[in-house]
C-alpha cells in the first residue's frame, strides 16, 4: 500500500463523517437528497473495506505479512495516535459496512421518516465502529466508543414511543456507567506502562516491575468488564434483549455488530496484551472468559425457549453467540479462533437478516396470531382449531409474500440454529472440530459443545413454533405488500452467507492466517514501531 | 495530598454509587456525575500528583528536563473525559424529561411500584 493508497486506512472514519456533517446542512425536507449521499458513503465504505481486505490478504500484500500503520498528524508511534488495519480489523471493517447497508437500505422502506436526523446518526455509528476497528491507541478507541455510543442513543430513540424511551433510559445509564469504568482501566493501564498505545503497553507489560502487576491486571480487568458489558456477558447482560426489542429493525439490525465491537476488542487486547510472549500476566483473564461465557451460553438458551416476542428471541440468540466467542476464546488455541471468527461474521450477518425479516412477518401474520401467538404460554395449544377447521378447506394457496417471507425466514433460522447446508453449520463444525482436536480434550470442552448443540435445538424448536405461527395458520386478512427495499437488503445478507458457505475454504484460509497473526503480536508490534513518517524516505 | 485526593475520590464514587442505585431518574443522574468527577479526579491522579510543575515544556531547549515538568497526557484526558460525559449527561437529561412526560412518574421502570 503505497502513494494515495494509504489514505484508504482513514477514509472509513472521514467519509461517513463528512457525509453526515454535510447532512445536517440540509432541511430535513431534502429526503431524497439525503437517502442518495448516505447510501453513496455507505456503498464507498463497502468498497474500502473490501480493498482493505484485499491489501491484508496474501495476494494483495505481495508476500509481506504486515499490518498496514497510518500515522495521524505524521507523528512516530509512541507519541502520536496510529490506525492500523490488519487481518481482523479488515474481517470486521467489512462486516460491520456490509450490515450498515444493507440495514440503511432497509431503513429506506419506512423508517428513515419515523424521525428527524436518522441518516446523520446512521452514519455517525458507522464512524464510531469503523474507528473503533482501526484505532491503535486505547483513549482513542474510549473516543470512539462514545461516538458510537452517542449515535446509537439517538437510534434507539429514533421512532419515540413510551418502551423506545424508557428502554434507552437503562441502556444510556448503563453505557454512560461502562464508560466511566473503561475511563478507569485506561488510567490504570496508563499508571503502569506510562502510554496508550496498544503496541507499546504491549511490549512494556512483559518489562512490569512485579511489584505493578496487580494493579496492572486491576486495570485490565476493570478496562475488560466495559468492553464485557458491550458484549452482553451474563450477569451484566439484562439490558441487552429489551433494549434492542426496543430499537426500530434497521437500528437493531445494525446493533448485532455493537456486541462484537466490544468481542473484538477484547480478543485484541487479550492477544496483544496478555499473549504468550507477555511474561508473568500472559492469559489471566482466560478463565474469567470462559466461564463467563459459558454462563451466558447457558442463560441465552433459556432466554430463547422462554421468550414470548420473536424480537426477544433475536435478543437471546444475541447473547448466545457473544457467549460462544467469549468461551471459545477463554479456551483459546489457533485453529479455535480462527473458526471462532467464521461464527462471528456467519451469525453476526443472521441475526442481522432475522432482526430485518421479523417485522414484515409479524406485520403479515394475522392481528390475532400477533396478539394471541407471541404473548400466550407456550403449553397452550391453539393448534386444535385450525386442524379441525382444515376438513372442509380445499387447500390454501400460499400467497407469494408469504413464501418469499417464509422462505427467508427458513433461511435464518437454518443460519442461526447451525443446521446444514448453511454457514452456520460450517461455523458450528469448525468450532467442535478444533475442540475436539485439541490435545487432551477437557471437561470444558465438552460442556462448550454440549451448550453449542443445545442452543441450536432450542433455535429450531422456537424458530419452528414461530415460523408455524406467523406464517403457516391461515389468516383472513389478505396479505400486505412487501416492497423490493425491504426484501433486497435481507436476500443480499442472506447471499452474503450463502457466499460464505460456497467459498468456506478460501475465507477459513484467510481467517486462519488471521488467527495466526494474533497470536504471534510481533509483526504487529513491529510494524506499529517501524511504521516510516510520511515524507521520509521510504525504502 | 495523596490522602486528600484519595479520599475525595473515594467521598465521590461511594456517594455516586449509592444515588446510581436509586430508583429516581433525577438521583441517577446526579449519581453518574459525580461519579464521572471521581473518574476525571483518578486519571489527573494517574498521572502522578505534582504541584508547582507546568506540564508544557517552554522555549528554552536547556530546561527540557522531563523531572521538572508535570505529566500533560492525564490533563489532556481528563479534558476529553469531561467533554464527553458532559455531553451524555445533558443527552440523559433530555431523556429523563421525555420518559418522565411519557409515563408520567420520574421512576426509572417508568413505573411506580412502591406507590
Amino acid at each position: 500500500m503505497t502513494g494515495w493508497l494509504h489514505h484508504l486506512i482513514i477514509t472509513p472514519i472521514l467519509l461517513p463523517l463528512l457525509a453526515s456533517a454535510l447532512m445536517l446542512a440540509f432541511d430535513e425536507r431534502r429526503r431524497v437528497l439525503k437517502r442518495w449521499l448516505s447510501l453513496i458513503a455507505s456503498a464507498l465504505l463497502i468498497a474500502n473495506a473490501a480493498a482493505l481486505l484485499w491489501f491484508t490478504s496474501d495476494a494483495g500484500n505481495a508476500g509481506t505479512d504486515s499490518p498496514h500503520v497510518y500515522l495521524l498528524g505524521n507523528w512516530a508511534a509512541p507519541f502520536g495516535i496510529v490506525l492500523v488495519v490488519d487481518r481482523l480489523s479488515a474481517t470486521m471493517l467489512l462486516l460491520a459496512n456490509v450490515l450498515g447497508f444493507t440495514s440503511l437500505f432497509y431503513a429506506l422502506a419506512r423508517w428513515d421518516r419515523s424521525g428527524p436526523r436518522f441518516h446523520a446518526l446512521f452514519l455517525l455509528l458507522l464512524m464510531g465502529v469503523n474507528g473503533a476497528f482501526l484505532t491503535g491507541d486505547i483513549f482513542n478507541l474510549f473516543v470512539f466508543f462514545e461516538v458510537l455510543l452517542a449515535a446509537s442513543y439517538g437510534l434507539i430513540l429514533h421512532g419515540a414511543g413510551t418502551e423506545r424511551t424508557s428502554a434507552s433510559l437503562h441502556y444510556i445509564t448503563i453505557n454512560i456507567a461502562a464508560s466511566l469504568l473503561f475511563l478507569i482501566g485506561v488510567a490504570l493501564i496508563y499508571s503502569v506502562t506510562g502510554t496508550l498505545n496498544m503496541a507499546d503497553i504491549a511490549t512494556r507489560v512483559a518489562r512490569t516491575d512485579p511489584g505493578d502487576i496487580a494493579l496492572l491486571e486491576a486495570g485490565a480487568a476493570i478496562l475488560g468488564v466495559a468492553f464485557l458489558i458491550k458484549a452482553g456477558v451474563w450477569p451484566l447482560s439484562f439490558w441487552l434483549p429489551r433494549t434492542y426489542a426496543a430499537a426500530a429493525p434497521p437500528v437493531a439490525a445494525l446493533f448485532a455488530i455493537m456486541t462484537k465491537v466490544g468481542v473484538y476488542v477484547i480478543l485484541r487486547l487479550s492477544f496483544l496484551l496478555f499473549g504468550e510472549a507477555s511474561g508473568d500476566v500472559a492469559g489471566f483473564a482466560n478463565d474469567g472468559l470462559l466461564y463467563g461465557g459459558l454462563a451466558t451460553m447457558t442463560f441465552g438458551v433459556i432466554g430463547i425457549l422462554s421468550a414470548r416476542q420473536l424480537t426477544r428471541v433475536v435478543g437471546h440468540y444475541v447473547l448466545v453467540s457473544s457467549g460462544t466467542l467469549l468461551a471459545g476464546l477463554g479456551i483459546g488455541g489457533q485453529s479455535l479462533i480462527a473458526a471462532l471468527l467464521f461464527y462471528l461474521v456467519s451469525s453476526t450477518l443472521a441475526i442481522s437478516a432475522l432482526y430485518l425479516i421479523i417485522e414484515p412477518v409479524e406485520r403479515n401474520a394475522d392481528e390475532d396470531d400477533m396478539i394471541e401467538g407471541i404473548a400466550e404460554p407456550v403449553f397452550d395449544d391453539e393448534y386444535v382449531g385450525a386442524i379441525e377447521e382444515e376438513e372442509d378447506e380445499t387447500g390454501v394457496v400460499i400467497p407469494g409474500t408469504i413464501a418469499i417471507l417464509g422462505g427467508g425466514f427458513i433461511f435464518c433460522a437454518l443460519l442461526l440454529a447451525g443446521l446444514p447446508p448453511l454457514s452456520g453449520f460450517i461455523a458450528k463444525f469448525a468450532i467442535i472440530d478444533a475442540l475436539l482436536r485439541a490435545g487432551a480434550v477437557g471437561p470444558m470442552n465438552w460442556t462448550l459443545i454440549g451448550l453449542l448443540i443445545v442452543s441450536g435445538l432450542a433455535t429450531m424448536i422456537v424458530m419452528t413454533r414461530a415460523g408455524i405461527d406467523l406464517l403457516w395458520t391461515p389468516g383472513e386478512d389478505a396479505p400486505s405488500r412487501l416492497s423490493l427495499v425491504e426484501v433486497a437488503p435481507i436476500a443480499l445478507l442472506l447471499a452474503v452467507c450463502l457466499a460464505l458457505m460456497l467459498w468456506a475454504g478460501p475465507v477459513m484460509a484467510y481467517l486462519e492466517a488471521t488467527s495466526a497473526a494474533l497470536h504471534d503480536p510481533a509483526g504487529y508490534l513491529s510494524a506499529v514501531a517501524g511504521a516510516p513518517p510520511a515524507g521520509s524516505a521510504q525504502p | 495530598m495523596e490522602i486528600l485526593l484519595s479520599l475525595a475520590i473515594g467521598v465521590l464514587t461511594a456517594s455516586g454509587l449509592w444515588l446510581l442505585f436509586r430508583p429516581r431518574t433525577f438521583q441517577v443522574i446526579l449519581g453518574l456525575s459525580l461519579l464521572s468527577y471521581a473518574v476525571n479526579l483518578f486519571i489527573v491522579a494517574a498521572g502522578r500528583l505534582r504541584s508547582d510543575a507546568p506540564p508544557i515544556i517552554g522555549k528554552d531547549p536547556t530546561s527540557a528536563d522531563p523531572a521538572l515538568y508535570a505529566d500533560p497526557l492525564p490533563q489532556a484526558l481528563v479534558l476529553t473525559a469531561i467533554v464527553i460525559s458532559f455531553a451524555t449527561t445533558a443527552l440523559l437529561l433530555v431523556v429523563l424529561l421525555a420518559s418522565r412526560g411519557l409515563t408520567g412518574t420520574d421512576h426509572v421502570d417508568g413505573e411506580d411500584g412502591e406507590a
